[in-house]
């Protein structure tokens, strides 16, 4: 059997052969993995923020790696599942990018024929479902910064924030969290929430949230990044930085095991 | 010769592309409903005049991390300690039982018990339920027959007397580590220094290790428990 560099995977290429053997694909359980991503809205625009820990099973392999990606100058997405796929829908959005960039009809304004962040989220809520109706899902949940944009084709004032999750279901609000985060932060990041939050309040809340997930998720990690798409069009991701965690309570410190106890929990 | 498996047998197969659908990760199948499990990393290391245990504190069931800051080293007798990992439910059953039993034995003998009973008890324990437990056990203490020893007993109930031991599903990132740092005839600044060193690597790279470490030194003088805060880890946990 040879190997083939072509886009789809052994399933279209089984269709479109003449072989007799045809491989069928199927739904692998996902290998290497990322954890929550959680993404606010406030004041200025939106704010995003995952760890950037990607596991291979139970094993923490690696420790520096980007889950949160600009596509173009005003949208962000980030990703949390198999890193392979978010990988590959990374590369299919900014491939859709540089094309909208060669193809428009001014040269030096790079923004003017840009894919507003609902755009991209409406795009991969079809990928997303096309992919699973196949039997041959993209395994990530991922979520969509941005703004979204005028009648008259210009970007709104409007944050925009949606999520596509593996089977396609695509849905906006304004908090979002994948994975062990919609369990732990999501709640957390609802009581605290306010329309007109200040940038360093939203972002305290989401280092809160991402310490409290560290704490409790056995995939995650303290080293995380932020990134935020503001309503004058920058797009920013931070570099990563590591969390500080407190662990001095005195029920921690104190031993529980000794001779008059039940062995200790 | 035939071993029973290590791991409890599976009575129905189960078909990885179903159990994902069903919520069943690879990691967690083998448990029950509920089950907690320490995944773990755990180490001793028997020096001149005692012995150093150590183990992180990370009890989870499957990703959820159940107790941040459990003690996985419980005392068995006045001089011996024990390390427990695996399922948390089988190991404090275990420790409770070889409790009682080496506390009945010390009164009966009138004398101190010595590590290589207490081992032998768990193992007993270990050994004949083996088709019901998973529990890997480290034994340690300090008798005034063999000063300070080191029993490992893994999951199907052998034991095995060494002078370091280490455990839990975090101890295959150190095999390596250890291998190359341990040496003979180490005092027990340097013994409480490498089991910190190692146990730390390992809970940076084992999803299911992790929190805070704790030590036990335990001579014939007493036992010193000690505690490392989870951000003033030796290495990690984000590390490279």
């Amino acid at each position: 059997m040879s190997l083939s560099l072509q886009a789809g995977g052994s399933a279209t290429r089984a269709l479109s052969s003449t072989a007799p053997s045809a491989t069928t694909s199927h739904t692998t359980s996902p290998i290497t993995t990322g954890t929550s991503v959680l993404a606010i809205k406030y004041r200025s625009g939106v704010l995003l923020a995952a760890d950037t820990l990607v596991s291979y099973g139970s094993m923490a392999k690696y420790k520096n790696a980007r889950r949160l990606l600009p596509i173009n100058s005003s949208t962000l997405i980030g990703g949390s599942g198999e890193y392979s796929d978010l990988q590959s829908v990374t590369e299919l959005l900014k491939r859709n990018a540089l094309e909208d960039r060669c193809t428009a009809d001014s040269l030096y304004n790079e923004e003017s024929n840009e894919e507003c962040a609902k755009e991209v989220w409406s795009y991969l809520r079809a990928v997303m479902y096309n992919r699973r109706s196949k039997m041959n899902p993209l395994w990530n949940d991922l979520v969509v910064a941005g703004f979204k944009k005028n009648e008259d084709g210009t970007i709104s004032d409007e944050p925009f924030l949606g999520l596509v999750d593996k089977i396609g279901t695509a849905y906006e609000d304004d908090i979002l969290a994948t994975g062990f985060g919609s369990y732990i932060a999501l709640p957390l990041m609802r009581e605290k929430y306010r329309p007109d939050m200040e940038e360093g309040e939203a972002r305290a809340l989401l280092e809160d949230c991402l310490r409290i997930l560290f704490y409790r998720d056995c995939r995650a990690l303290n080293r995380v990044q932020i990134a935020k798409v503001t309503r004058d069009g920058k797009c920013l991701v931070s570099e990563p930085y590591e969390l500080d965690t407190y662990w001095d309570f005195k029920g921690f410190v104190n031993s529980k095991a000794g001779l008059g106890t039940d062995g200790g929990w | 010769m035939s071993y029973s498996t290590a791991l409890p047998t599976h009575h129905q197969t189960h078909n990885p592309l179903t159990d994902a659908y069903h919520g069943k990760s690879a990691e967690t199948r083998h448990l029950k409903p509920n089950e907690l499990s320490t995944g773990t990393t755990i180490m001793a290391i028997a020096f001149s005049s005692g012995v150093v245990l150590c183990a992180d504190s990370r009890v989870s069931t499957g990703t959820y991390i159940a107790n941040r800051a459990s003690d996985k080293i419980s005392q068995l007798h006045d001089h011996i300690w024990c390390c427990r990992s695996g399922s948390a439910a089988d190991t404090q059953a275990l420790t409770d039982y070889v409790r009682h039993y080496l506390g009945q034995l010390a009164v009966e003998t009138g004398r101190v018990p010595e590590v290589k009973v207490a081992a032998h008890l768990m193992r007993r324990l270990c050994y004949e339920n083996k088709d019901n437990l998973m529990a890997g056990v480290i034994v340690g203490g300090w008798d005034p027959v063999e000063g300070g020893s080191v029993y490992n007993i893994p999951l199907g109930g052998a034991c095995m007397s060494m002078p370091f031991a280490i455990g839990g599903s975090g101890s295959t990132y150190i095999y390596g580590l250890v291998d190359s740092e341990f040496k003979e005839g180490m005092t027990k600044e340097e013994a409480v220094a490498l089991c910190k060193k190692a146990v730390s690597h390992a809970m940076s790279r084992d999803g299911s290790s992790g929190g805070i470490i704790r030590t036990c030194v335990v001579t014939g003088d007493g036992c010193e428990r000690e505690y490392v805060s989870g951000n003033r880890l030796p290495y990690g946990p984000a590390g490279w």
